[in-house]
């Protein structure tokens, strides 16, 4: 047994408050994951239900590493399987996107329907009676695998896993109802763009999920007021604690100064916007939450920071590089003015936001940090040592519910 | 093809770029009229009708804003790029003004020594020919990524 071998790797006696960092960097785990989380039981998001709103409309994306096509069939179903042939595993589908009746390989031509059924293979009895395939060939033993795909309120999620537990059950009841609050209608997609994070999969979610950072990292936020950890809000950690919800109520910072007396660099500013029209939101939900970030393990985003509305794919590229996949979008409803709001609130997400420019390098820092040191591990203790839910944001419990679920899935 | 045109609009896109790339960022939004329009998208949003932008501002101000933030707000590592830009095409819109197409690449450089092509796409401009100063400005810039990929950060503009 080598000393990267995922069996060989303990985790840390301190338990949920430690992240030993070779869980960042070690190639046996990172294949592991890909067996064990992203094609084992879990709920993998592969997108907007109205990216596909047509039969016939197909989009490709990934569960983990493993390439997929999702497609609306003739019935209006949603389905997804594994873009690979039968025959020799090439892509089946080489698009990002369109609309199709069905798919054909273009390496031998062999043809698969909407729901990735093997439904041709050329000249499979030869031409003139020579060539082509032995009578009793199977072709369909090497079917792309079919996933399982379940929505929930426009949003797509697919598992391979037939012991993976229902979406609804798998979100639970909270996060659920949080996941309904932002899409409580039907969407229009306002575009998209990808972020590349030179750093594992998990420093990503570790990431979205840590609320601890927020305004400390991101000093936009604090200079305007959006989201210092005094103003009022919280963390729900739900499921097995690979899901989360954090919140920050509207107007309500008390004023205290914390940050001042730490000498915080997030509180040093005092300058002003020129145009604070970027900043101008309108309480559209009806509950007074300006910001909302929802994470579902191992990879979706829900965004709503004021009017900006996105979903984020995380796709892992490698132990090393990880895909973000940015998908901002309204509601259908939406008048000119709110879809003005919303771009120009685009201005706070994305590689380019104001608020999230800093999580590309933040956690590049870590992935270069820790190289020589796969043996140590990072502490993760604010708050205690649990994961339930909790007031504060000064807190690592939504950190700590990411580790304990990942550790059940792969066994560590 | 009207030379002394043509060699403005160059001469404008040339300025532009030494002064994103010498990091004067202060002096980026002076190459903007004053209610001038900025934003950066991607060719597959450009081509598909998405509004969407990773960077848009409506006004010298909205500028004004990102680079106060880029200076005192956002933590990013030093890093500069080396824009090249070619292929202008120069054409009339209305008396005081034209359009122009351009191809620029952008290198980014980081402190550390690594270098990559951080960036390929086309301006499209609308140039006011006679702005500020009786020098040419942009009354509109639409850079148009020819990916949908940014590596890590879109910090400086382009």
């Amino acid at each position: 047994m080598s000393a990267s071998d995922p069996a060989s790797r303990v985790w840390p006696a301190e338990g949920l408050t430690r992240v030993p960092y070779w869980a960042y960097q070690d190639e046996d785990i990172y294949r592991r994951e890909q067996e064990r989380i992203f094609r084992g039981a879990t709920w993998n998001f592969l997108g907007l239900e109205a990216e596909l709103p047509q039969p016939g409309d197909f989009k490709t994306t990934f569960v983990g590493e493993m390439p997929v096509v999702v497609a609306r069939d003739e019935t209006g179903e949603l389905r997804a399987f594994e873009n690979r042939c039968a025959h020799r595993g090439a892509l089946i589908c080489i698009k990002d996107r369109g609309n199709a009746q069905r798919f054909t390989c273009v390496y031998h031509n062999w043809t698969y329907d909407l729901k990735g059924n093997l439904t041709s293979v050329a000249f499979r009895r030869g031409i003139q009676g020579k060539g082509g395939m032995p009578a009793d060939a199977n072709p369909e033993s090497g079917a792309p695998r079919k996933l399982r795909v379940a929505t929930c309120c426009g949003l797509m999620f697919a598992t391979l896993s037939e012991a993976t537990p229902s979406l609804e059950e798998y979100l639970g009841p909270e996060i659920a109802a949080r996941v309904r609050r932002v899409m409580k209608e039907p969407v229009r997609i306002l575009g998209g763009y990808s972020q590349i994070f030179r750093n594992n999969w998990k420093l990503y979610l570790d990431n979205v999920k840590d609320t601890y950072h927020a305004s400390l990292l991101h000093s936009f936020f604090a200079t305007f007021r959006l989201n210092r950890l005094s103003q009022k809000g919280g963390v729900l950690v739900g499921g097995d604690g690979g899901s989360h919800v954090s919140f920050t109520m509207m107007r309500t910072d008390t004023g205290s100064d914390e940050y001042e007396r730490a000498g915080m660099r997030s509180a040093a500013g005092g300058y002003r916007l020129e145009a604070p029209e970027l900043l101008e939101s309108v309480d559209e939900i009806g509950d007074g939450i300006s910001l909302q970030i929802l994470g579902v393990f191992p990879g979706f985003v829900l965004q709503q920071i004021m009017n900006s509305l996105a979903v984020r794919q995380v796709l892992p590229k490698g132990v090393g590089e990880t895909e973000l996949v940015w998908t901002c979008f309204g509601y259908a409803s939406d008048d000119e003015t709110m879809t003005e709001r919303r771009l120009k609130q685009a201005n706070l997400v994305g590689p380019a936001g104001y608020i999230s420019m800093e999580d590309g390098a933040a956690t590049a820092f870590v992935q270069r940090g820790v190289r020589g040191a796969a043996e140590r591990a990072a502490i993760v203790e604010m708050g205690g040592r649990g994961i339930g839910s909790d007031e504060s944001r000064v807190s690592e419990n939504s950190v700590r519910g990411l580790w304990q679920a990942y550790r059940r899935h792969m066994g560590l | 093809m009207d030379v002394e045109l043509q060699l403005a609009v160059e001469n404008l896109l040339a300025r532009y770029v030494h002064a994103l790339d010498e990091a004067r960022l202060e002096e980026w939004p002076e190459f903007f009229v004053e209610g001038g329009r900025y934003r950066i998208t991607t060719a597959e949003n450009f081509e598909r009708g998405l509004p969407l932008s990773i960077l848009y501002a409506d006004s010298r101000a909205m500028l004004r804003d990102r680079v106060r933030a880029l200076r005192h707000a956002n933590i990013y590592e030093a890093q500069r790029y080396r824009h090249t830009v070619s292929s202008t095409l120069v054409e009339r819109h209305g008396a005081s003004t034209v359009r122009a197409v351009s191809h620029f690449q952008a290198v980014r450089i980081m402190h550390t020594g690594e270098s990559m092509l951080f960036a390929t796409g086309r301006y499209l401009d609308v140039i006011r020919l006679n702005g500020s100063g009786g020098k040419p400005q942009f009354e509109e810039k639409v850079v148009i990524c020819d990916s949908r990929r940014f590596d890590t950060l879109l910090a400086i503009p382009l």
